[in-house]
């Protein structure tokens, strides 16, 4: 199929998610419900000719069409096939239809299970989705047309970037957007809620899963990338504070807020305004975190376009999805106040805590993100903010997060009576305090007041996790998904707590020079580097050290970091040779040559880093089981038992 | 303790933390904003003694100077008016290269001799690219010195 | 109840700042040069290694210069315009080839057509620092004075052409 025809498919869908909002909007209001049976077969419509186009492009990927500009930009004949698919997405005009086509199935997915919920509500829900759909594929369209020819057609294109020549490739991007595309859909609830001037426990109800399942992908999406930047950056750096990541991280703090916000007011009805400027907050932080990428505005790694018209398109996007929400927020949000009280100490309040502090988290991420831009704007200069600023920042609410989540978790509605879990919680510190000092001491040999801190309140949340869970256990009573995922959510934090500490505090890394038959040790570590070679890969050459890591004497494993040029980009890359391990991993990536058969190495141990991605793999999970919960799925009449034990220390 | 007294002390607590915490904040961001000046900004002594800063021009051709065996390597940095030599011990980014735009980030060892001691060095963008700092601060010096030509 | 309007009102303030943001957008600073005389080369050219070019030789009515290389994939999407605004003739465009080879910049003009009066070439980039410029493709448009009134960053289309540099080209052409 020409790519032409993929063109037309998206205009065509940009007409129907025209319609779809039209017909969600306007159907809504008194008089004129009959527009309402239009809605569903737009969303239907929509999302048929978004996934031609995208199946054109596809399509024009694989017979390696270079008359098309896309395609000889970011594909070559030489590229395997698995990658020429995943290049749909390595650049900024597919990486909006990718966009677009995720958002397309967030919408028939809730076209689909909402036939339960009342009519107009949904139609302003999916109106308001049509919207959104509508403005993305207008830019799309208009200032970054993926179907673009190139005539005469290049002879062959000029290559995926090498960075992005990856398996992890292909599920990052895909994730990342399933995760904060899927933020419009609490997004759209919030708004149509606010335009029906009521919110009742219901619609909480209803939107928890929506928001749990966007949250999963998003946190699976986010540890990707990190996983990815580890071992294809060739540093051995996890996570960087560049703003294209913080544009993904803050998104998940405010979505984090938000499923806690949705667990108090589905069970008291309270926070429903909090609840709903989360909602909204969440995905504008996603809106904006794809503005902030694709229009130039911050230039960092990732960068991809720097034209400024595409820019003024995502601004006056931006006024009218985030300006226009928070505006009728603003509006209406009065009618939302609840008269239930919580005491001081409560589950509500620590929930309560917990929104404030991810809040700030997240704006005071968005500021130093933001802060050289409102300088420059303002004429005062060029500057960077580095990473330590947002390390520090992030931690002051954060640290403290920690230790109330580890007590907060158990605390009952209402009024807490943490009578029965503070002996548990009491042993739990005091056992973590000591594993804190113990543990670094003699694995790693030396502790710090940091580390003690960051492996104490790592250590304490994931030992409080297992206390609700161990105690329905052992008590014979059944434990509900939500129960469990809540608690495997938590648990999965502390494991990722523990990771960050522990590489932080104990990692070593050493730059240094080898020659072939040389031995260097780090920490218990001896590295010896056996010789370097010629090596040909399928669109690549590289040079191929082997090196053989040895654990005081005994040899471990060999690897064969590479240093590779890609033949038609001719950029260096450089392929880290790692050996992974679940206590720690062995990494080392090849500088440049110095002469004489000598290399530049940087050597680095990292203790516990896998359990960075493995503590946000066991989150993801959490969720996951949690939005298995019966009470999501059908209506069923629970027994007064269950119902009762819910309301106590319900998740 | 009453209630009351209680709640105030909370109050009290809550308000004191987040003093605290905003120090530590501000603290945090001004020690890390990263200014970034050129060879000229820093023969010309425009640099704050002791402070981390980020340097930026063109790499010099036939400039860069490795100890044979060792990683130390020595650059100059140009924007074809002053020049900064840098110093940096490690594995230089695959992007490095004479000829092109590079920034470094360290400290003015030497201010006399000029000499920066670089605890990072970025080369990251595409080959073509050049940071648009370095680009328009070596615009800037251009300017500056036609116009010391043209009035001489 | 005005505490809902608090969030309304902070992002009006970042949007606020946001816009102007993209106005100065960071790899796009212009101004400096425009208004200033058109900085000085002399360069041999792509095709002919003995024969020079240097802006000079175009003083006296309005003229394109466009830095492009046969790396750059946007300079491939600009180059149809390119051929347009040539055949149009209001306006000689002289190309400046930055950082690139002869032999490829040869080619590609062979191949794709020539739309340019002379083509310097600049290898080493220093002419390029002079005019200021960032990456390719740039353009810039310079009055019959050798004044750069105008400069583009991105590739050239039909529609920044007539809405740029047309106008400019009518008001300030013929003058010596």
């Amino acid at each position: 199929m020409s790519v032409e025809l993929g063109h037309f498919a998206l205009i065509l869908a940009f007409c129907l998610a025209v319609a779809q909002s039209v017909f969600g909007l306007v159907g809504a209001m008194p008089g004129k419900s009959y527009l309402q049976s239009g809605v569903r077969p737009a969303v239907a419509g929509q999302f048929v000719f978004v996934v031609l186009a995208f199946a054109s492009l596809a399509l024009a990927f694989q017979h390696n069409d270079f008359s098309v500009l896309y395609v000889a930009s970011n594909s070559n004949s030489q590229l395997p096939a698995f990658y020429r698919f995943a290049a749909i997405w390595g650049a900024h005009e597919g990486s909006l239809l990718l966009w677009l086509l995720v958002l397309a199935c967030w919408s028939i997915a809730v076209a689909a299970f909402t036939k339960n919920m009342p009519a107009t509500f949904v139609s302003r829900v999916l109106g308001v989705l049509g919207l959104v759909s509508a403005g993305f594929a207008l830019f799309i369209l208009a200032t970054s047309n993926p179907f673009a020819r190139l005539l005469p057609a290049a002879l062959d294109g000029r290559d995926l970037n090498p960075l992005l020549q990856d398996p992890a490739l292909a599920i990052h991007p895909p994730m990342l957007y399933t995760g904060y595309v899927g933020f419009a859909v609490p997004f759209a609830f919030a708004v149509a809620a606010l335009l029906e001037g009521k919110l009742d426990p219901v619609w909480a109800r209803w939107v928890r899963p929506w928001t749990t399942v966007a949250w999963m992908f998003l946190t699976v999406g986010i540890a990707l990338g990190s996983w990815w930047a580890y071992y294809e950056l060739g540093w051995g750096g996890w996570w960087f504070w560049d703003p294209v990541e913080n544009a993904s991280f803050m998104p998940w703090l405010a979505g984090t807020a938000l499923i806690h916000s949705l667990a108090v007011t589905e069970k008291r009805g309270l926070f429903k305004s909090w609840t709903l400027l989360l909602a909204i907050f969440a995905f504008s932080l996603s809106l904006v975190g794809t503005f902030l990428v694709r229009s130039g505005v911050l230039v960092s790694v990732h960068a991809f376009a720097s034209d400024p018209s595409r820019g003024m398109f995502i601004l006056a996007f931006l006024v009218i999805c985030i300006g226009g929400s928070l505006s009728l927020y603003a509006w209406r949000a009065q009618r939302f106040g609840s008269t239930a009280g919580f005491a001081v100490v409560s589950r509500e309040s620590f929930l309560l805590l917990n929104n404030v502090l991810l809040v700030a988290a997240a704006s005071l991420i968005l500021v130093g993100t933001l802060y050289p831009l409102f300088l420059d704007a303002l004429h005062l200069g060029k500057i960077s903010v580095g990473p330590p600023y947002f390390a520090t920042v992030f931690m002051i609410p954060m640290l403290p997060l920690l230790f109330l989540l580890a007590v907060g978790m158990h605390a009952a509605w209402k009024r807490a009576k943490l009578e029965s879990v503070k002996t548990k919680l009491l042993v739990m510190v005091g056992a973590s305090i000591a594993l804190a000092i113990i543990v670094p001491l003699v694995s790693y040999g030396s502790v710090s007041v940091l580390s003690v801190i960051g492996f104490t309140a790592g250590m304490w949340v994931l030992l409080s996790s297992l206390i609700e869970p161990v105690s329905r256990w052992r008590a014979g009573h059944k434990l509900s998904a939500s129960v469990l995922g809540m608690s495997v959510a938590h648990l999965g934090l502390g494991v990722f707590v523990l990771g960050a500490t522990v590489v932080k505090a104990y990692e070593i890394e050493k730059d240094l020079s080898l020659t072939p038959g040389q031995s260097v040790t780090l920490g218990n570590y001896e590295f010896k580097l056996n010789d370097t070679r010629n090596v040909v890969g399928p669109n690549y050459d590289a040079i191929e050290a082997t090196v053989v890591v040895s654990r005081l004497g005994r040899e471990v494993t060999v690897l064969h970091p590479q240093k590779r040029t890609y033949r038609v980009q001719t950029n260096p890359m450089t392929e880290a040779g790692i050996d992974p391990g679940w206590n720690r991993d062995v990494f080392v990536a090849m500088g440049e040559p110095l002469g004489q058969g000598a290399w530049s190495f940087r050597l680095q141990y990292k203790p516990l880093v896998r359990f960075i991605w493995i503590g946000a793999v066991i989150m993801a999970l959490g969720g996951f089981i949690g939005v298995t919960d019966r009470r999501y799925r059908a209506r069923v009449p629970r027994s007064a038992d269950e119902a009762a034990r819910e309301a106590t220390v319900g998740a | 303790m009453t209630p009351r007294r209680r709640r105030m002390m909370f109050v009290a607590l809550i308000v004191l933390g987040v003093a605290g915490a905003t120090t530590l904040a501000l603290s945090a961001f001004r020690d890390n904003v990263l200014y970034f000046y050129s060879p000229s900004d820093v023969t010309a002594g425009k640099v704050p003694a002791g402070r981390t800063f980020r340097v930026g021009g063109m790499v010099d051709k036939g400039s860069v100077m490795r100890e044979p065996g060792s990683l130390e390597v020595k650059f100059i940095v140009t924007d074809f008016a002053h020049d900064v030599t840098v110093k940096y011990s490690g594995v230089l980014p695959d992007l490095f290269r004479e000829g092109q735009g590079v920034i470094a980030r360290g400290r003015l060892v030497d201010p006399q001799g000029h000499v920066f001691v670089a605890d990072e060095v970025l080369a990251k963008h595409d080959e073509k690219y050049m940071p648009p700092e370095v680009a328009e601060s070596l615009k800037k010096t251009h300017e500056a010195q036609r116009a010391s030509r043209a009035s001489t | 109840m005005w505490r809902y309007a608090i969030p309304v009102a902070i992002f009006a303030v970042l949007f606020g700042f946001l816009f102007v943001g993209l106005n100065r957008d960071p790899s796009y600073v212009p101004s400096p040069l425009i208004g200033k005389h058109a900085p000085a080369f002399s360069l041999t050219t792509v095709e002919d290694p003995n024969k020079q070019v240097s802006p000079e030789d175009f003083h006296g009515k309005p003229f394109v210069l466009n830095v492009w290389g046969t790396w750059c994939a946007e300079c491939r999407r600009e180059h149809e315009t390119l051929l347009e605004i040539s055949r149009q003739g209001l306006a000689p465009i002289v190309g400046l080839n930055w950082k690139d080879e002869r032999e490829s910049a040869e080619q590609w003009l062979r191949q794709l057509g020539d739309p340019y009066a002379a083509t310097a070439f600049d290898p080493e980039g220093r002419a390029g620092i002079d005019w200021g410029v960032y990456g390719a493709p740039e353009t810039f448009l310079i009055d019959a004075n050798g004044v750069i009134v105008y400069k583009h960053i991105a590739p050239l289309t039909m529609e920044v052409w007539n809405r740029e540099f047309v106008p400019r080209i009518r008001a300030g052409g013929g003058r010596s």
